[in-house]
């Protein structure tokens, strides 16, 4: 019901029904059958491919090539527009493939966050040493595959900030990080290192709440939601593309905005 | 009948539509039907309005399925549609055909149609009604693409959003321009199918 109110058109019946759809199932494996021939004649006149694997094997080529466009579209220096205070969407809605009930919940007392890969100080970090990092805020859109929108409000350290601050490579073309609920996201370098990019700690200055993602979300505004990790334990500095929750199903993997 | 249609048609030696305009309509076509398909299967992962499309007409199974459908067929339409406006502007064709359109012409001709009295004798000549139809699908084409371009990337091309009134306006802009695009589909292929010279001549070219 509050769904209804704080995000126009989002119904929240047909957005648990959709949450339940895009759960990993034998469906997935074949989202292609029954549609295979048309698209085949659409993109593949001529060709043999008309069965549904082959199909999906040149759509991910497409997507694979349209990650390419989107990280040639990227602006080191573009900002994603801010907000005022009055246009943040109240409440923000909690969103992942599982319920709230469900969401990990993180001691921060034993937290650690876990750094790795091409980077010289793999100093694990407390929660309390990353909340004393400088802050930087934002009031930003969250957009989610699924087509809503919503404006939040965030606070961290800036994560290009930190990546310098511990020696990583930023020659390196990937940062990967893992979630305590086994969720996963590999992200470019330049993202990782564009000014928006941002390390979470507080959701409209107040300690990020477990919906949300405590005690760390990574708040990429110019991705797509999905690439904005929530939970975040680890992170590693590398040259190997490790995919992700989402992306290895079939999301686009740069997803950028 | 088709036999008969093409007896009595007058100039059935004359090309109506040339080669580049049959190949990018038939390109067009398939496109449009795979980015309206794949469209619907998004839309119902988010609706904006009180229905969801039947997942037996949506493509892609499921979002992730359709968003890679989407964002394949985008390119076809989107080259396949820059070829065809650079052809149609710098042929003349558009100006030949499409203008200039007068609202009385329209209107007359409209109740013509509504009668069935509205000749169709001369394929190579559109009439009022048929010049603001096509003119209007090439407008809303145009403003399919743009505006989904503009939710598509709404922070490398925030400049483009803000002309479509935002992310969240852009998002109905985008349905809209679908639903025309829809709504001309659906007396377009009637009327195609009620006159089968004129789908001929878009296949053989006369």
């Amino acid at each position: 019901m509050r769904f209804r109110k704080i995000v126009p058109g989002v119904d929240p019946e047909l957005l648990i029904k959709d949450a339940a759809k895009l759960m990993p199932d034998t469906a997935r494996r074949s989202f292609l059958r029954g549609a295979a021939s048309l698209g085949a004649l659409a993109f593949l006149t001529g060709c043999d491919i008309i069965d549904g694997d082959s199909a999906e094997g040149v759509l991910r080529k497409v997507s694979s090539f349209n990650d390419g466009v989107q990280a040639a579209l990227f602006g080191r220096t573009k900002l994603a527009p801010t907000y005022p205070e009055s246009a943040i969407t109240r409440p923000f809605p909690f969103n992942a493939y599982y319920s709230l009930a469900n969401a990990p919940t993180v001691d921060p007392a034993t937290y650690r966050f876990e750094v790795s890969g091409l980077v010289d100080n793999k100093k694990p970090w407390t929660l309390d040493e990353l909340q004393a990092l400088p802050e930087v805020s934002q009031i930003t859109r969250h957009v989610c595959v699924e087509g809503w929108s919503a404006i939040g409000s965030w606070q961290g350290a800036s994560l290009g900030d930190f990546l310098r601050r511990i020696g990583a490579d930023t020659r390196a073309k990937y940062v990967w990080f893992r979630c305590a609920e086994g969720y996963s996201n590999t992200i470019d370098m330049a993202t990782a290192l564009h000014p928006q990019t941002q390390m979470t700690f507080k959701y409209d200055h107040q300690i990020l709440p477990r919906a949300y993602g405590f005690p760390m979300k990574i708040r990429i505004p110019t991705k797509l939601g999905y690439k904005n990790p929530k939970y975040v334990v680890a992170m590693e500095i590398t040259n190997t593309d490790r995919g992700g929750y989402w992306e290895n199903q079939g999301y686009n993997w740069f997803g950028g905005l | 009948m088709s036999v008969q249609a093409l007896a009595t048609s007058p100039d059935r030696t004359t090309v109506v539509h040339p080669g580049w305009l049959r190949i990018t309509h038939w390109i067009n076509a398939l496109a449009m039907l795979v980015m309206i398909g794949s469209g619907w299967q998004i839309y119902n992962a988010s609706p904006l309005f009180d229905f969801a499309f039947p997942r037996s007409i949506a493509l892609g199974q499921w979002l992730g399925g359709a968003l890679l459908w989407h964002f394949a067929a985008m390119w076809v339409l989107a080259i396949n549609g820059l070829v065809y406006l650079t052809l149609g502007l710098v042929t003349g064709r558009f100006r030949r055909k499409l203008l200039p359109i007068y609202p009385r012409e329209v209107i007359a001709d409209a109740k013509a149609a509504l009668t069935f009295q509205l000749a169709h004798d001369d394929l190579a000549h559109y009439n009022a009604v048929q010049k603001l139809l096509y003119a209007g699908v090439i407008l809303a084409g145009v403003v399919v693409v743009l505006s989904g371009l503009s939710i598509w990337k709404p922070v490398q091309f925030q400049e483009l959003t803000a002309l479509f009134g935002g992310y969240d306006f852009a998002r109905y802009v985008h349905f809209f321009a679908m639903a025309t695009i829809v709504g001309f589909l659906v007396v377009h292929i009637a009327l195609a199918l009620l006159v089968p010279k004129s789908l001929r001549a878009m296949i053989v070219g006369r």
